[in-house]
């Protein structure tokens, strides 16, 4: 769309200022919020100095919670890498009308309100054995949430690279399935796998609405002490906590910006 | 699909009167099948069953299914779904609004610092709902920028993060970079020639955007508004953050739950939540077809 | 789209547009980056001709056909005239042409009618006067049952004619067509080609026609514009191009011909072993010839060359052979279709000195 770049009207100024509104909105808090963590006292502002006291404050306190999200989110990624990726493959193998209802009823977790789910898993598994003080209750909380956006954008790829032919190609060669499943479906679905594995830990990370009602004293997560600090904490260590909460999702958002302008696999 | 596809060199033909043939085809759906099956398993045991559980759950008062109703026709509860209503309406037209505008413009402007912008605008893409309720806080609490500024220029501190509007701002900001994003992705799939052939006849850039972009953007607004609508009806953390008094449906079930301990109602109330944002979702779904997920 | 020629020679009347000229001027397009995609270019294209560009992708035509319909605008210092008015500065929506693309481009959300009406919405034609203009143009084009249907309820060549008569209907000042038949299959080009070219003379609109089909260029341009890399080859009518190329480019892009390399001496050229008058400078040559201008000699005294057939291809109206002679490179010959010569059979050659082409 060169046509309407070589002519910029008021009407581009107009639009262009608007969007950097917008912009500023998103950012501008982000940007108040990271500075609040590094200012020794905020009320005073920035002429107090800048520490890390704060930052180090947070390990003290909230250390565990950090290292549990960790936890939570590496074995979350597992578990959706394992039991997603060969969901998604099914589904990409019979594109019909059963198929897309299998996916519709494996969406559904995204669909219903995350408070909604933990009370079902409350109610159904709260008192079976130890899992309701267990942290692996809060894993099978992430699961069901995170599990859909694996299969998506595992499924989105294998779709479009016409994996039936591939396969036919590679048997025509004499692979049976285990091989051409190694050698041939795994390494082209290769961006949709890191684009949901991305998003998985992401938003395992960062999960609150399930984890709430899941978690226990014992097994807070990051969300949790995050929810915990805003409420009763002064705000600088709220804002240094966000601010280590940022460091951690970073990373894997810079990298799922990366692989959407290459090729676009939908999460 | 033929299931014959690992036919060695000195295999018969296909030959649907062989046994052999027959039982080939049966075994790729079967491996289909065997793959799908983790997954079908963790689904039915971890989500089907409770959801059964917590519907069982809404009618296993006295009152059995009619609890249903009694506990719609509580006037809290009530309430407090009208404004959830209201407030999800809300969100979602000035979020379709702005990321329209914000999204289109992107899509047809390159300048220098574009790329950068795009990354800032869908950076808080996958930010929990308790940070982005530490973002209003940030913008419009009673240390936020906006009281501030307002502070310094009328000498009269505005400060709203802790009410409906600071949730309706919080909504927004959370909504807005992921229907830039859908915007932007429709966007750019339209056939520039399209456009071009409305200028031919005399469109001017304004009328172009009207009578050919919007209808085109039509799917994905309505895919993108929906989403946008379920999240704020279901969203949580956010409202957690900002204060536990502000009457939303996802709160009252909390409290409810928490404070009240009646799980039947909380249960009922949110089957009823769940419909609504499944329900949309399946608007979106059947319009687009595209991926669609509330988080928050 | 059997057409009554009495019938639509009487409505095109009505729709008979003024032609007016257009001037190019040092129009040249070099896009962001440094990419030259057309050198300056000067080019008139009188009132009511049919001028088409024509070339391989990346010569540079379409470039020029949006820089005459205001889609780009050229580098500066070049200048686009319709009539005497200059039109470099304004966009497309302000200098009234017509355009057909290649993807059709007709509006999805909208009725075939309503592509139709469109243009003259946006011109704010009252209401009755719509109507009826575009229930003209919709018999003109034999849309006339389709007015009110969806546009993927239409096949290729109908959405063609409605992309057609979308841009006719707001009686434009030039029509310009970018390959607007080249999405569709053989048959379906053949008859929407002369539908177009009847079109085109009847309603004398000035056309700018861009295409790389070489069938499409002859049939339907007054003048051909031959381009390669950026730059015109060579403008000229069709029998020009065909048979005074001006380089080499158009003589290989155009048709098919032959190269025949040997030495001048005395006013005979020597080809290998075989030999023919030809009056030109002593010293080695290249010449080109046609494959229609190469007989079959009726005997050893009349042959210019000879040797023996490589191929041969029966066309049904000729039968085209691939004749080696016994050094040089192959020659295409066309000769009668009922022929019974075959691969490896001997055959001697004739010439035509009249049809060489000495060409730099």
């Amino acid at each position: 769309m060169t046509s309407l770049t070589h002519r910029r009207g008021w009407g581009f100024w107009l639009q262009l200022g608007f969007t950097l509104l917008v912009c500023a909105l998103l950012t501008v808090p982000m940007a108040m919020s990271m500075l609040a963590g590094l200012t020794a006292n905020y009320f005073v502002g920035l002429k107090s100095g800048l520490t890390l006291h704060w930052v180090e404050e947070v390990w003290r306190v909230y250390a565990g919670t950090i290292l549990l999200s960790l936890q939570i989110a590496v074995a979350c990624l597992a578990v959706t890498l394992v039991v997603g990726v060969p969901a998604a493959y099914a589904l990409a193998r019979r594109p019909g009308r059963l198929a897309r209802l299998v996916e519709e009823l494996l969406m559904m977790p995204v669909a219903i309100p995350g408070l909604a789910t933990a009370l079902a898993l409350i109610v159904t598994y709260g008192a079976v054995g130890d899992l309701r003080s267990s942290w692996l209750f809060i894993l099978v909380g992430h699961v069901l949430f995170t599990l859909p956006f694996m299969v998506r954008a595992v499924l989105a790829v294998m779709l479009s690279v016409d994996l039936t032919t591939l396969e036919e190609g590679a048997a025509s060669l004499g692979a049976g399935f285990i091989r051409r499943f190694r050698t041939i479906v795994l390494p082209n679905a290769r961006s949709g796998i890191l684009a949901g594995s991305l998003m998985v830990l992401t938003l395992s990370v960062g999960e609150f609405n399930l984890t709430w009602l899941l978690h226990t004293p014992l097994t807070k997560t990051l969300p949790v002490g995050l929810a915990d600090s805003y409420a009763s904490l002064r705000i600088e260590i709220g804002s240094a906590y966000t601010l280590v909460f940022f460091l951690m999702i970073v990373p894997s958002l810079i990298l799922l910006q990366g692989l959407a302008r290459h090729g676009r696999p939908s999460a | 699909m033929s299931a014959c596809v690992q036919h060695g060199p000195g295999d018969l033909p296909r030959s649907a009167a062989s046994p052999r043939a027959g039982r080939r085809r049966m075994g790729e759906p079967l491996r289909l099948a065997a793959l799908l099956a983790p997954a079908a398993i963790l689904f039915a045991a971890f989500f089907l069953l409770p959801l059964v559980r917590l519907i069982a759950i809404g009618a296993g008062g006295p009152q059995g299914w009619a609890a249903y109703l009694t506990t719609l026709a509580d006037p809290g509860h009530l309430d407090s779904l009208a404004s959830t209503l209201a407030l999800s309406a809300g969100v979602t037209a000035v979020t379709l609004a702005v990321s329209t505008v914000a999204g289109l413009f992107l899509v047809r402007h390159r300048f220098p610092g574009h790329a950068l912008l795009v990354a800032l605008l869908t950076f808080p893409l996958a930010f929990p709902g308790v940070v982005i309720g530490f973002m209003v806080i940030m913008l419009a609490g009673r240390q936020g920028l906006i009281g501030t500024v307002t502070q310094a220029l009328t000498g009269g501190k505005l400060v709203f993060a802790y009410s409906m509007a600071g949730l309706f701002l919080g909504y927004v900001y959370f909504s807005i970079p992921r229907v830039i994003l859908t915007v932007m992705a429709a966007a750019e799939k339209l056939d520039p020639r399209l456009e071009e052939a409305a200028r031919s006849l005399g469109a001017s850039p304004w009328r172009v955007v009207a009578d050919v972009i919007l209808p085109a953007l039509k799917p994905a607004l309505i895919s993108a508004g929906a989403l946008c609508f379920a999240t704020s009806m279901g969203a949580f953390g956010t409202a957690f953050t900002l204060a536990t008094r502000i009457n939303v449906l996802p709160m009252t079930i909390y409290t409810e739950f928490t404070l009240q301990a009646n799980i039947a109602a909380a249960a009922a109330l949110s089957v009823l939540l769940g419909l609504i944002t499944w329900a949309a979702l399946a608007v979106a779904r059947s319009v687009a077809g595209t991926s669609v997920a509330a988080a928050g | 789209m059997a057409v009554r020629p009495l019938e639509s020679a009487r409505m095109t009347d009505r729709f008979h547009l003024d032609a007016v000229p257009i001037r190019l001027d040092g129009c040249g397009k070099t896009f962001p980056g440094g990419a030259r995609a057309l050198e300056p270019l000067d080019l008139t294209i009188r009132g009511g001709e049919t001028i088409v560009f024509l070339g391989p992708s990346g010569c540079g035509k379409t470039t020029t056909l949006r820089i005459i319909a205001g889609l780009e605008s050229p580098d500066p210092g070049g200048r686009v005239l319709f009539g005497d008015e200059d039109v470099t500065d304004l966009p497309i929506e302000r200098r009234n042409v017509g355009m057909v693309f290649q993807s059709y481009a007709l509006f999805p959300n909208m009725t075939v009618a309503e592509n139709v009406a469109y243009g003259l919405k946006v011109r704010r034609v009252g209401r009755a006067e719509r109507g009826r203009r575009v229930e003209e143009m919709l018999d003109l084009m034999h849309l006339g049952e389709f007015a009110g249907r969806r546009i993927d309820q239409l096949s290729g060549g109908q959405r063609q004619r409605v992309a057609l008569a979308r841009a006719l209907v707001v009686r434009p000042r030039v029509l310009l067509l970018d390959e607007p038949l080249t999405a569709l299959d053989a048959k379906l080009r053949d008859s929407l080609r002369l539908e177009i070219d009847r079109l085109l003379r009847e309603l004398g609109i000035t056309a700018v026609y861009v295409t790389h089909d070489q069938g499409e260029a002859m049939a339907l341009g007054d003048r051909i514009v031959v381009m390669a890399k950026g730059r015109v080859a060579q403008v000229g009518t069709p029998r020009e191009i065909y048979y005074q190329p001006a380089d080499g480019f158009v003589a290989d892009f155009i048709g098919t011909m032959n190269r025949v390399g040997g030495t001048v001496r005395d006013g005979v050229l020597r080809i290998g072993r075989g030999s023919l008058p030809w009056s030109g400078p002593d010293g080695p040559v290249e010449l080109l010839t046609r494959p229609e201008d190469i007989a079959l000699a009726s005997g050893e005294a009349d042959a210019h060359l000879d040797g023996r057939i490589a191929a041969a291809v029966f066309l049904g109206d000729r039968t085209r052979l691939v004749v080696e002679p016994a050094d040089g490179p192959p020659l295409t010959v066309d000769t009668a279709g009922r022929s019974d010569l075959g691969r490896g059979d001997r055959v001697s050659l004739r010439v035509d000195p009249a049809r060489l082409l000495a060409v730099p």
